[in-house]
């Protein structure tokens, strides 16, 4: 929940009222918890702590295990994401042509880390282990646009499309 | 509600006037549009519209080219259906110039026709006979590239739902009896017999049974699933409801990896008309039989592709594998009997119960029936999708179906099986290819990825690159996989750092047989094969890596050095292109790397005119 910075008051915004609906769709649902969180993710960008707790309470499950649920899948994420999130394949076919000479590239342009984000909040970074296009390897792909065929050269000039 | 009877000439007959129309047909997998097949599709479509064509536009599946991306199909009334490769949108117009206006093909961009009842083209290879295909068969992928995977008409006129309407008629037993006398093997990996399997479900005692669709393919260089599911979500339903009709369940969950978001997309638009059909829900094509399909997305774990992991992750648990027995036959999701099946598994049974299990089994090997589709990746001309009768050797995989290796390079391993598999060597190019006799070898069917490696390739890098990627998908539950990968990952990162120790390769070999025989689930069993592989057949990098502190392939960094020799002629663009300054010299004179300031990045050899500096 949202708290007023001039009262203290605990606000509902309207992604809280969005997540209490999501959980009336789950409530008393035997595995409701995954869909539940893939949900939550969508409407927030990523699982802050207090929806966590929110889930937990909803749907009677102890935090500890909706915890260790969010940080087993790797499409969860704890903190705020950036608005454009590079996925660079170092699957074996984008390996064996040159991945990670890319993802190499790519860390040195942003400067982040695998699973890192810039401090503008403009780019997330992340390794994949096959996005499925391996006849185009080397691939990454930016939000949901797929770039295939890359060299290490060139990379700054797709970053720029993205603002 | 009419039955699918009554419906059926009528599909057929709108399909059959559909395909005598002038048609532009757009190849719109993940790999087409990966490529830009939207793009093209919108150039398409503007052609058309400012030429006022009188043009079907449609799309469709992956053929399985991937190599030829994005891939555009024409065809003229009465005449066979080209396909073309390489179509980009400024070469849009020249195609619909060439092919529908002046009705010539544009044969430097052909790369197949399909001739079908039309009239075929001179200077174009036809499908069956084309280099890429002549050594396939189309049975499971028969609709890929071929059918509109959103239409269920599309499916319908083609065969679909006949398998269901079948099924109806016989005796659940004898479906399980058509399915044991095919031989069907899992095709997720594992080759168990599917009628053995649905045997044990059917004779399990459950109140309430299910069906679960793994769809979960996480190999890295493995995306025959991927292409089935988008390309033919019906035949894997159907393939469902015959097992539910088989077994005695009324429910089927697919679970489908996160990562394929059109793969989900399309499946739900296939439920969604399915079941306003009447082919999916209650009283099934006015039977008894009720079964309904959910999907359930997964999150991001590869050791959810292991059947109980699956299970959990349906549950809302951690992903994490179930100590076997009791096998989910017996006790599955929710503790039910649960019938587990991979995706082409199921997408065979439709082809299987309609033609019998005699026919599916005239198919392979002896003990490997029927077909199996490859994904073909790495170091090669073809890369895509390719459905081979079980049988068939690596070479004709490698050199007739793919095209050979890039560049003319030397073909060094195929690795088979991802993370499970293993790496074979040239003298094993000519193994069939079945269940048995890749696992003799080392190395497994697993999901069909067959990746090429050339001489550039360094083996101690692919088992360091395969533990490194089994050690983090590891899920912690069992000891020997967890911390069994994390040490065999350390000793393969010091070998090619140059660090390798004399006991190295025994250590390796040691905790490997450990692992084997102590892992909870099959990631762990399977996880030392790609070191095993390499030791068995690539021994000798391993030692040269150790004893001499050289890669053979000239890929490991820490063990390369870069040196200029008396072909330089002194011009200077290596020293500009150097990011460190480790390249000095006078001008005309023979340049000199400095070892020290050397960061071995490579960026000074492809700069260099006349091959002066040498990686060794």
């Amino acid at each position: 929940m949202a708290v007023c910075k001039c009262t203290g008051e605990h606000v509902d915004s309207p992604q809280d009222l969005q997540l209490m609906e999501l959980l009336g769709d789950y409530r008393g649902y035997d595995g409701g918890l995954i869909p539940v969180l893939q949900g939550a993710q969508e409407i927030f960008g990523y699982l802050p702590s207090e929806v966590l707790e929110t889930i937990s309470q909803e749907l009677t499950i102890p935090f500890s295990e909706v915890y260790g649920v969010v940080t087993f899948y790797a499409q969860f994420h704890l903190k705020p994401r950036g608005r454009n999130i590079i996925r660079v394949c170092l699957g074996t076919a984008c390996h064996v042509r040159g991945g990670s000479k890319i993802f190499n590239g790519l860390k040195d342009i942003l400067g982040v880390g695998d699973g890192g984000t810039t401090e503008d909040l403009r780019f997330t970074l992340e390794s994949v282990a096959c996005i499925g296009a391996c006849g185009l390897a080397p691939v990454i792909m930016i939000n949901d646009d797929t770039h295939g065929r890359l060299e290490a050269v060139g990379l700054d000039t797709i970053l720029e499309q993205y603002a | 509600m009419g039955t699918l009877k009554d419906h059926r000439s009528s599909i057929e007959e709108q399909h059959t006037k559909k395909m005598e129309r002038s048609r532009i047909v757009v190849g719109l997998g993940t790999c087409g549009i990966a490529a830009g097949g939207n793009k093209v599709m919108a150039a398409i479509r503007g052609e058309v519209e400012s030429r006022g064509l009188d043009v079907d536009v449609d799309f469709t599946s992956c053929i399985g080219m991937c190599y030829a991306e994005p891939v555009v199909e024409m065809s003229l009334p009465g005449a066979a259906s080209v396909v073309y490769g390489g179509v980009y949108p400024e070469n849009v117009a020249k195609l619909i110039e060439g092919h529908l206006v002046n009705k010539i093909p544009v044969t430097d961009m052909a790369e197949i026709q399909v001739v079908g009842a039309g009239v075929p083209y001179e200077g174009i290879p036809v499908m069956e006979k084309s280099t890429y295909y002549e050594k396939q068969i189309r049975s499971v992928t028969s609709r890929l590239g071929r059918t509109n995977p959103e239409r269920i008409e599309d499916y319908i006129a083609t065969g679909g739902y006949a398998g269901i309407e079948k099924a109806l008629t016989m005796e659940p037993q004898e479906i399980i009896n058509e399915v044991k006398i095919s031989g069907l093997r899992g095709r997720g990996g594992g080759g168990f017999p599917t009628g053995t399997k649905w045997q044990f479900v059917s004779d399990a005692v459950g109140d309430k049974k299910y069906i679960v669709c793994n769809a979960d393919e996480g190999d890295p260089g493995a995306f025959m699933d991927r292409s089935i599911l988008e390309g033919d979500p019906h035949a894997i339903m159907e393939g469902m409801m015959i097992a539910g009709y088989a077994i005695g369940a009324d429910e089927g969950i697919i679970y489908c990896r996160a990562e394929y978001p059109l793969a989900i997309s399309r499946l739900n638009l296939a439920i969604e008309k399915a079941e306003a059909m009447g082919i999916l829900g209650n009283n099934i094509l006015g039977s008894e039989f009720n079964f309904k399909i959910r999907i359930k997305a997964g999150a991001g774990a590869f050791v959810c592709g292991e059947e109980t992991a699956l299970l959990n992750s349906i549950e809302g648990y951690r992903g994490t594998p179930r100590v076997r027995p009791p096998f989910p036959a017996h006790k599955g999701l929710w503790q039910k009997p649960t019938c587990l099946n991979n995706v082409e598994s199921f997408a065979n049974i439709p082809f299987i119960v309609r033609n019998g299990g005699a026919w599916y089994a005239s198919m392979g090997t002896e003990k490997s029936k029927g077909s199996k589709v490859f994904c073909l990746t790495g170091n090669i001309n073809n890369t895509g999708l390719a459905e081979v009768p079980m049988g068939i050797t690596l070479r004709e995989i490698v050199y007739d179906i793919a095209g050979g290796i890039l560049e003319g390079r030397k073909f060094k391993a195929v690795q088979s099986g991802g993370p499970s598999g293993g790496c074979l060597p040239a003298d094993q190019l000519d193994l069939p290819i079945d269940y048995d006799s890749l696992i003799g070898a080392g190395a497994m069917m697993g999901s069909g990825g067959l990746v090429v490696m050339d001489e550039t390739t360094c083996m101690v890098d692919m088992a360091r690159f395969f533990l490194n990627f089994t050690q983090l998908e590891s899920c912690g539950k069992c000891t020997p996989c967890r911390e069994g990968t994390k040490r065999m990952l350390e000793i393969l990162e010091r070998i090619c750092e140059g660090l390798g120790g004399p006991n190295d390769i025994e250590t390796l070999e040691r905790l490997a047989k450990v692992i084997k025989s102590s892992a909870l689930c099959a990631l762990g069993q399977t996880a030392p094969n790609p070191v095993l592989t390499t030791l068995r057949y690539f021994r000798d990098e391993y030692e040269a890596h150790i004893n001499d502190k050289r890669c053979p392939a000239g890929l490991c960094a820490e063990l390369l050095t870069f040196t200029v020799n008396d072909r330089c002629v002194g011009c200077g663009v290596c020293i500009k292109a150097c990011p460190v300054n480790a390249i000095s010299g006078e001008k005309k004179a023979v340049h000199v790397i400095d070892p020290e300031a050397c960061i071995k990045c490579g960026a000074c050899v492809p700069k260099c005119k006349f091959d002066a500096i040498v990686k060794a």
